[in-house]
């Protein structure tokens, strides 16, 4: 199981109980009031019955505390079954009478009205299962069914009674229910009844839907107030909230080297800084795939780990790719300490991709990461929110030390052109810019370094070579083509002039 | 009136045991003493007696002594009226005020 985060900040007294859901923690700084009611609030789809059940279990796996859960719209055996399929062991605690699951069903069909009635047989119910397995949390999977089922009126003061009946059982609830259309909401009920509202969404944008979590309401506590993008996979659910340790990180003064001596050279003689962020930009086909191979390389060939995501090329093209040019990656792969991710940008959102390959990270601990090319991503969203998100995720590397390169594909023309590069160039440390420029109507590879920064950098254009034995940069002195290019250049220069008037 | 301490298997057992008869077979769950469960037992022997008079087996169960009935009868709101014989299984839910309500629900005349 994943690590918990245990530090608590000092200045809470507000008692919390840890969810143990990645990243939720961190928002909720500590989890959700102990032995309160929190209503978790969303659409159909938006996940909240895993993450009612993935508190479920956690709490049972990490923080030895039994659950109950009553389910109101699926059958127990069909819950073990949906909630197995991502992952979590039920039958296990289920033996280990770790976890007790019921069905309540709720049918109006069946049931006409005489008189005043209360639910205090569903009260009984859960007093019952609470008793069973000594449960300190306890989940109610969704109230609307209640609303379906019976009169309103009733059930609005029975549900208040219900919020103060776990507050008396002093156990930690999540109440699910439906957003929107939904009775709850539209009521106004969540105002007066619960200590702490969650809303969960899922929505559309081009084609790609993401899951979004916000804290609508915490009374008595800090939260972080933003929505907040999640993902349910295999491994159950992880939060992406913005990290802000960066700031507070001290900065790495060793340096890595880029793979490449004489791009060393320019960089101060020794390469990038530890965890820093280097981006290469340039058009089609001059070579930033080969540049970032080469880093990877030399990473690897000193037994450290890289990651390496590629979103144009599959892994086996690069890998053939960079063999003509003699970077041999093929036995790193084998021996584990290259490891490519490879995904379609298209096939989820740019922020699910960065949850992924985070989850790589964690799992991995490269050294290095490389993302091929970072423009691809780009077409999935509107800019500012890329941008918003690029800056976590390299927050998030900064404060594991990693460092992180970035290809970056830009349109023929000036970079002012193309404001995601802009975007991007403020937040890295290093870059580098690969060209093509015309001399004598032949293309010539050129590197130059943009910025670096907190090092002293090489002002110069060079000569950049890709051969069969890897890279080199062309030495300084210029050659005498370039001379007579030069010569040439001015002669057509003073020509024109000279024409035009 | 008889307040059952049998356990849910016999109580089973019974219900078909009755089955053959021409008796309602009826349970009333109630919580305690609370008003809602009081009121529901007095008009509950009301109707019985007047529509049903001899033709009844009426069992009031208090599910606070005994949890295990309503989960078994997946009871949600109290009290709670089963007509368990004849078939089908029918409930009305509520303290029984309203009589037209209750026979028509359990389609007891």
């Amino acid at each position: 199981m994943r690590k918990v985060k245990t530090s608590k900040k000092p200045n809470s007294k507000f008692p919390k109980s840890l969810t143990g859901i990645q990243g939720l923690d961190d928002i909720t700084q500590g989890g959700f009031p102990k032995n309160r009611p929190t209503l978790l609030l969303g659409n159909t789809g938006c996940g909240k019955t895993i993450m009612a059940m993935e508190f479920i279990v956690n709490g049972i796996v990490m923080f030895n505390e039994p659950g109950v859960f009553m389910a109101f719209e699926e059958d127990t055996d069909e819950l073990v079954v949906n909630v197995e399929s991502v992952g979590y062991n039920l039958s296990k605690h289920l033996s280990e009478n770790k976890v007790y699951l019921e069905h309540v069903r709720v049918n109006r069909d069946e049931i006409s009205e005489t008189g005043n009635y209360s639910i205090e047989g569903l009260f009984v119910r859960m007093g019952r299962a609470i008793d069973k397995v000594n449960a300190r949390r306890v989940v109610l999977d969704s109230l609307d069914t209640l609303f379906y089922g019976l009169d309103y009126h009733t059930l609005r003061s029975e549900l208040k009674r219900l919020f103060s009946w776990l507050k008396q059982r002093k156990v930690t609830a999540i109440i699910t229910a439906e957003l929107g259309d939904g009775y709850l909401t539209r009521h106004g009920l969540e105002e007066y009844v619960a200590d702490c509202v969650v809303v969960l969404d899922n929505r559309v944008t081009n084609q790609i839907a993401t899951r979004r979590l916000r804290i609508v309401k915490y009374r008595g506590s800090v939260h972080g107030n933003n929505e907040y993008p999640f993902i349910v996979d295999e491994k159950g659910i992880t939060v992406f909230p913005i990290i802000s340790e960066a700031f507070q990180q001290k900065s790495s003064t060793k340096r890595i080297s880029s793979g490449l001596a004489d791009l060393d050279d320019m960089l101060g003689k020794n390469g990038f800084y530890e965890g820093s962020s280097v981006l290469i930009s340039g058009t089609a086909g001059t070579g930033k795939t080969s540049l970032a191979a080469s880093f990877a390389y030399s990473v690897v060939r000193d037994k450290s780990r890289c990651l390496f995501c590629a979103f144009e090329e599959a892994p086996n093209q690069v890998i053939r790719n960079m063999e003509s040019i003699g970077f041999r990656l093929g036995p790193f792969i084998e021996s584990g300490m290259l490891t490519f991710y490879y995904s379609r940008p298209s096939l989820q959102n740019l922020e699910l991709h960065f949850i992924a390959i985070k989850k790589i990270i964690t799992d991995l601990k490269p050294v290095v990461v490389i993302l091929d090319p970072i423009t691809n991503l780009m077409t999935e969203g509107p800019n500012s929110d890329i941008r918003s998100m690029l800056t976590r995720f390299v927050d998030f590397l900064k404060t594991q030390r990693i460092t992180v390169m970035f290809t970056a594909a830009i349109t023929v023309g000036s970079i002012e052109r193309n404001p995601s590069d802009e975007g991007i160039s403020s937040m890295v440390d290093t870059w580098i810019m690969v060209q093509d420029i015309e001399v004598d109507a032949e293309r010539t590879r050129s590197l130059c370094v943009m910025k670096s920064r907190g090092m002293h950098h090489s002002n110069e254009v060079r000569r950049f070579v890709i051969s069969g034995k890897g890279i080199s940069l062309a030495p300084i002195v210029r050659s005498k083509k370039d001379l007579l290019s030069e010569a040439k250049r001015t002669a057509r220069e003073h020509g024109n002039i000279s024409t035009s008037k | 009136m008889t307040i059952s301490k049998r356990k849910p298997k016999k109580e089973n057992v019974k219900a078909k045991a009755d089955a053959p008869g021409n008796k309602y077979v009826l349970r009333l769950f109630v919580t305690g003493i609370l008003p809602n469960s009081t009121q529901a037992i007095i008009n509950v022997n009301k109707i019985c007696e007047k529509y049903l008079k001899g033709r009844y087996d009426l069992e009031i169960i208090d599910i606070y002594k005994q949890p295990f009935f309503a989960l078994q009868e997946g009871i949600v709101a109290v009290p709670v009226l089963i007509k368990k014989f004849p078939l089908p299984e029918e409930r009305v839910i509520g303290d029984l005020s309203d009589t037209d309500k209750v026979l028509n629900g359990l389609h007891l005349v």
